[in-house]
């Protein structure tokens, strides 16, 4: 028998103590061109501040964790996260909540659909950061606005999807449901809605990435906490030892979440992986 | 004697037509089927067998003409008829005894569902058990064979007692052995329970070693409208009469009889070449009526 190649080629096969390998590969070569490029920076200038080095990073971060800020008595990295957090949490939860409600209604309903679903694709194209300072206006510079346009920036999306996956649900499950005495109001509440439940999660873990980026560029304009807020603080004393800890924990939290999101689908939606 | 057909039937067709645009699909179609019957609907594809079975179920409406349950005027869908579908019959995110579930629940009121939930759970392992399923109850469909599903679906809509049981193709995704187990497993289930059918298939064999009555639904066929291009002639019932339904077993598919029947019916409906004339048609079941329209059968 011809052996497959373990890497190169359309046929590479290779073993899973290998794919690891693989996969950490990249992140090694990262680390090492950046301790690599900071050494020969701080050799040069000892108190350079573009590259910071590790030590430095972890002193930064340290404070910022565990240490009560003087003036505020508050850990301001903690801080930070819950602010952010509760933003990302209220926008896109309440996006995916209306989404969810919305995108059911049109998919089902001829009527809503031809009522709604041009203005809906219009919203969905005005550029959320370029309404933003009427966001501002309107709603002030304090949390509404943020998780307003975290909203608006998400909730479109998620209709949408929605909108099309309920589009793709077999006539005959309807119609299957009304020759079983379903009620139009159990045909769309306990019938199609059950169905669409792991989409939406799916469908919020996409929108994670577009959330965030509302979110920070809300606190970069106008916050007085939050982690986007903070690097763009920090930027001003070019500040990279916090700032990289705090990119960091930003794409954790990000992992983390779409992990669990991703973990629900597959412990309680298992149906929807196979069908 | 019309009166009395369209009394005692219980799916009852007069005058039906179906058009799509400028296309007649269904021609004036007559019919009326009693209780307990299995009726397999056969025809060329593109005759619109689908056609029918969907109004009957309410999911298309005729053009003109007059469809009763039991009586009533057919509307849209609604648990006086149960459908099982060639696919997407059952809940996937159900699982079997659910998927069984949902209709007696469905048809409660919503707070009264919780009290009946013990008695409904037996009477949906009561007819998991018909279908020889009750050992399966905690799968998903996407766990079950093809043949198992389609056997989930029958079981949901027995449950709900309709009129009548429609079916579009049950098995037609099926591998041959399997599909003909199914054949005399809803055999056995109709000598048992007695439902009605209404059962469309494009195979031939199955349409008639099924059926307790056959109807050939062909566009393949010639009237006294002429054959000119012009004229909108749509499928009609050409041939309808009652199936000998002694045997259970597919042994009978192997005999004489039994071919030289899928032969006639062949021919009857099946050969674009053999234009039948509209007065010829073989209706001799005993349900069978026609009432005629003067420009179509008279004159020459
Ligand atoms: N929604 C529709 N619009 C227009 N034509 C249709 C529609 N549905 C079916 N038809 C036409 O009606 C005819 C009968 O279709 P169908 O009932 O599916 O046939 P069968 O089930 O016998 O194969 C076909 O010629 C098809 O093109």
């Amino acid at each position: 028998m011809r052996k497959l190649p373990v890497f190169l080629g359309l046929h590479a096969s290779p073993s899973t103590s290998l794919k690891w390998v693989l996969a950490v590969i990249p992140f090694i070569l990262l680390i090492m061109v950046y301790l690599v490029a900071s050494d020969i920076r701080h050799r040069s200038n000892p108190s350079d501040k573009l590259l910071p080095t590790v030590s430095k990073m972890y002193t930064a971060i340290n404070k910022a964790a565990f240490e009560e800020n003087a003036r505020t008595g508050q850990y301001q990295l903690w801080n930070d996260t819950a602010s952010s957090l509760k933003r990302i949490g209220i926008g896109l939860g309440a996006a995916a909540i209306c989404g969810l409600f919305c995108g059911l209604n049109l998919g089902l309903l001829p009527g809503i659909k031809n009522l709604f679903l041009p203005f809906t694709t219009f919203i969905s194209i005005i550029p959320p950061l370029a309404i933003l300072p009427i966001m501002f206006i309107l709603f002030g510079v304090d949390e509404l606005a943020k998780i307003v346009l975290i909203f608006i920036g998400t909730f479109p999306l998620i209709t949408r999807d929605i909108y099309l996956t309920v589009k793709k649900i077999p006539r005959e499950q309807i119609i299957k449901s009304l020759t079983l005495g379903a009620s139009p109001f159990s045909v769309t509440y306990l019938i199609i809605l059950p169905q669409i439940m792991p989409r939406l999660i799916d469908t919020v873990r996409i929108s994670m990435g577009p959330a965030w980026l509302f979110l920070i560029a809300s606190e970069a304009i106008a916050a007085t906490s939050g982690l986007g807020y903070r690097i763009f603080l920090v930027r001003r004393y070019l500040a990279m030892d916090t700032i990289i800890p705090y990119v960091l924990w930003i794409v954790f939290i990000g992992i983390t979440v779409d992990w669990g999101l991703r973990k629900i689908v597959q412990t309680k939606y298992r149906w929807y992986l196979e069908y | 004697m019309i009166e009395k057909l369209r009394e005692k039937s219980i799916l009852f067709l007069h005058d039906v037509y179906k058009q799509y645009g400028d296309k007649v699909v269904l021609d004036d179609i007559d019919l009326a089927v009693a209780p307990g019957e299995i009726v397999t609907v056969v025809g060329p594809s593109g005759c619109g067998k689908t056609t029918l079975l969907r109004m009957i179920l309410g999911q298309e409406f005729p053009t003109s003409g007059q469809m009763l349950i039991n009586g009533n005027p057919v509307g849209l869908a609604d648990s006086t008829r149960g459908i099982v579908y060639q696919k997407y019959s059952l809940f996937p995110h159900l699982n079997v005894l659910d998927n069984v579930l949902t209709g007696p629940k469905l048809s409660l009121p919503f707070f009264e569902r919780g009290r009946h939930k013990q008695q409904l759970t037996d009477e949906a392992m009561y007819y998991l058990r018909k279908v020889n399923l009750a050992e399966h109850s905690n799968k998903f469909p996407h766990e079950l064979s093809g043949g198992m599903r389609q056997r989930v679906a029958i079981a949901q809509s027995l449950i709900m007692k309709p009129k009548i049981i429609l079916m579009d193709e049950p098995f037609g995704a099926l591998d041959p052995g399997t599909r003909e187990n199914m054949q005399v497993f809803l055999l056995e289930l109709w000598e048992e329970f007695k439902m009605t059918f209404f059962f469309v298939t494009h195979d031939l064999e199955e349409a008639v070693f099924l059926g307790t009555r056959i109807l050939v639904l062909s566009q393949y066929y010639t009237d006294d409208r002429g054959n000119g291009a012009g004229i909108p002639r749509g499928a009609k019932i050409v041939c309808d009469h009652a199936l000998p339904k002694e045997a259970q077993s597919t042994s009978v598919k192997a005999t004489q009889k039994f071919a030289e029947l899928i032969q006639r019916i062949r021919k009857a409906g099946f050969d674009p070449e053999y234009q039948q004339h509209a007065k010829d048609f073989d209706l001799s079941h005993s349900d069978s009526f026609r009432t005629l329209r003067e420009d179509q059968y008279t004159g020459n």
